[in-house]
């Protein structure tokens, strides 16, 4: 298992590299050049970046001096917010971006297994084509029409739920957090589906049953481990759509997390905070990747002993 | 027995046929096609059957809900929203449909140059792909708008190229198969060039699942366009789309709900009858495929 995971760690270098790679030398293909002298751009903020990036160097050594900056953990300075660091900017919008993603991931997670089990329960019927029908509904509606439409029904007509801010006043992390895991939850839902109802046609769930164990205990003991291995596969994929997702939700809700900062930073042409943040952003969805790859060979014992075997 | 009742008898179905006959069983893919026929009409005849011109203003108007002269309301600017919704699905549509075709080339090309050549090149090729995958392309691509402007060109070029690589995988694992299969060795015994057995024998072949596939790309792709509108990073005025339109929407939603509800339910439309579609042709053409 250890050997695997190393392996998998391995493989993960080539792909940050990559990343590294690709958004250093686009951001230096920018027309114009961000670091080129005709921008206006703070004349602190351009001593700095010429001290930090070497400007006066070859562009191959100013490549190699960021990948070191990098192994350091040294993001550089904000392009646009003379006298701060892009790691700061990321340390101040960072956990609020952290607490939004896991609560919606909960939201998914628990929302969507418990709709995807009970509809393979039943399968064809109306116990199947409801919970289906809704998560069908979630997968097109996105979360930039999913998160107005539940503001403007009950922030507004009902008036039940504060409308943006993030932990000022009780409630105001609810509708985020739905807005952004509705979406997941429906893919969940029918994965989990799926996965369950291949589970319940096995020979050891009929093993099961012949031995006159309760319908519960077979569901819940017997098939459900089975039945969520593709949901766990789902979970890499699924942690980096939702850092592309707080984009939207932290935009429509005003929080001040990373992905309004890095909508903003976008938009303002911060080069270096859009640099650091891909580069940030990368990392996540790497470690997270490899953490949804490991957790499923844990849990699949198949997969497990094949890897130990090979 | 004449010899055209002889011909019915022995013609048989063909896979297409056969996947039609599936197809038309469910109704609800049924359904998705012909919103998407008829959204796609509508997209191609909209500077004729619009009712009102694309930059007509009507400032005395403001914006009104939906009434006789206007449908779907006017927006602050007294336009008319049945109008803008039609010119924004244009756009919308031709995003959808030209960086599918964009994915659609690449992956099959790599997909089948991969999975034919085998041995060191397929997996080279699909190593990249790998690493490829584990991109988070979506902050590429707002890296790529925000380096080189919102242009939409690049938007088509960028969106294509995240999507292509699962058409690769998937073309490459059928062409695997293919190869091994006898027709092919038939083939290269006839002294056919390897681009021919590619073009005329192994493409072909993969057509089922590409088309499945391609279906279930395209709203997909729109999702990523609306996505990016939405945040200001896509298509850029005095063009439009659904996903700008519905960002004008938001702003505003409280006094004048309609221009928010009617774009986002035209998105939303359409993104289901693809999703439909895509699912029925799935179960049409590749009854073994599971339904995740």
């Amino acid at each position: 298992m250890s050997k695997f995971i190393f392996s998998r760690l391995l493989q993960a270098i080539p792909v940050l590299l990559v990343v590294v790679t690709a958004t250093f030398f686009l951001v230096r293909a920018a027309p114009g050049g961000p670091f080129s002298e005709e921008k206006a751009v703070p004349p602190e903020v351009l001593k700095a970046l010429e001290l930090k990036y070497n400007l006066n160097l070859p562009v191959w050594q100013q490549y190699t001096h960021y990948l070191g900056d990098l192994l350091r953990g040294d993001f550089g300075p904000s392009f646009k917010y003379p006298g701060r660091s892009v790691n700061e900017l990321i340390a101040s919008g960072f956990p609020a971006t952290a607490e939004l993603g896991f609560y919606a991931l909960l939201v998914a997670i628990l929302i969507g297994s418990c709709a995807g089990v009970f509809a393979a329960l039943k399968p064809n019927s109306p116990q199947d084509y409801i919970p289906m029908s809704a998560a069908m509904l979630g997968i097109c509606m996105p979360s930039f029409l999913m998160g107005p439409l539940l503001v403007l029904i009950f922030g507004i007509w009902l008036d039940w739920l504060p409308i943006s801010g993030w932990g000022d006043i009780p409630g105001d992390k609810i509708l985020p957090a739905i807005t952004l895991g509705s979406g997941y939850a429906a893919y969940i839902a029918r994965l989990s589906r799926g996965g369950m109802l291949e589970v319940m046609s096995q020979d050891y769930i009929r093993t099961a049953r012949a031995k006159g164990l309760p319908e519960r205990v077979v569901v819940l003991k017997h098939a459900l481990r089975g039945g969520l291995i593709p949901v766990v596969a789902f979970l890499g994929p699924a942690f980096a759509g939702l850092l592309s997702g707080s984009f939207v939700v932290e935009t429509i809700f005003q929080i001040p997390g990373l992905g309004r900062f890095f909508v903003q930073a976008a938009f303002n042409r911060d080069y270096t905070m859009v640099m650091g943040s891909t580069v940030f952003f990368a990392t996540l969805i790497v470690l997270f990747n490899l953490l949804s790859d490991v957790i499923a060979v844990w849990i699949n014992p198949r997969l497990r002993s094949q890897v130990q075997g090979g | 027995m004449t010899e055209q009742q002889l011909k019915q008898f022995t013609a048989g179905t063909s896979l297409w046929q056969d996947a039609w006959l599936r197809l038309r069983k469910n109704h609800l893919a049924l359904f998705g096609l012909l919103v998407l026929v008829t959204m796609v009409i509508i997209a191609i005849l909209t500077p004729w059957i619009a009712p009102y011109g694309y930059e007509e203003q009507n400032l005395i108007l403001g914006a009104s809900p939906p009434s006789a002269e206007h449908w779907l309301g006017t927006d602050i600017f007294g336009r008319d929203m049945l109008t803008r919704i039609f010119y924004g699905g244009r756009v919308s549509l031709m995003v959808g449909f030209i960086a599918t075709g964009v994915a659609l080339l690449i992956g099959v090309l790599w997909g089948t140059i991969a999975g034919y050549l085998g041995g060191r090149v397929d997996m080279v090729m699909m190593r990249l792909v790998d690493i490829l995958y584990a991109l988070p392309f979506m902050i590429f691509i707002i890296l790529l708008m925000v380096v080189f402007g919102r242009n939409i060109l690049l938007l088509f070029l960028a969106i294509g190229a995240v999507e292509w690589l699962t058409m690769a995988r998937i073309v490459r694992g059928q062409v695997q198969n293919l190869r091994k299969q006898e027709f092919v060795e038939a083939a290269y015994s006839l002294g056919l060039s390897r681009w021919t057995i590619i073009r005329r024998h192994l493409i072909p072949n993969t057509l089922g699942p590409v088309i499945v596939y391609t279906t279930l790309t395209i709203p997909s792709v729109m999702l990523l366009e609306a996505f990016l509108s939405f945040l200001g990073l896509g298509i850029q005025p005095p063009q439009s789309s659904w996903g700008l339109l519905i960002n004008y929407g938001v702003e505003t939603m409280e006094e004048y709900p309609w221009l928010l509800i009617f774009p986002g339910l035209a998105l939303s439309i359409t993104l289901f009858a693809l999703n439909f579609l895509g699912d029925g042709l799935r179960d049409a053409l590749d009854p073994k495929a599971s339904k995740d």
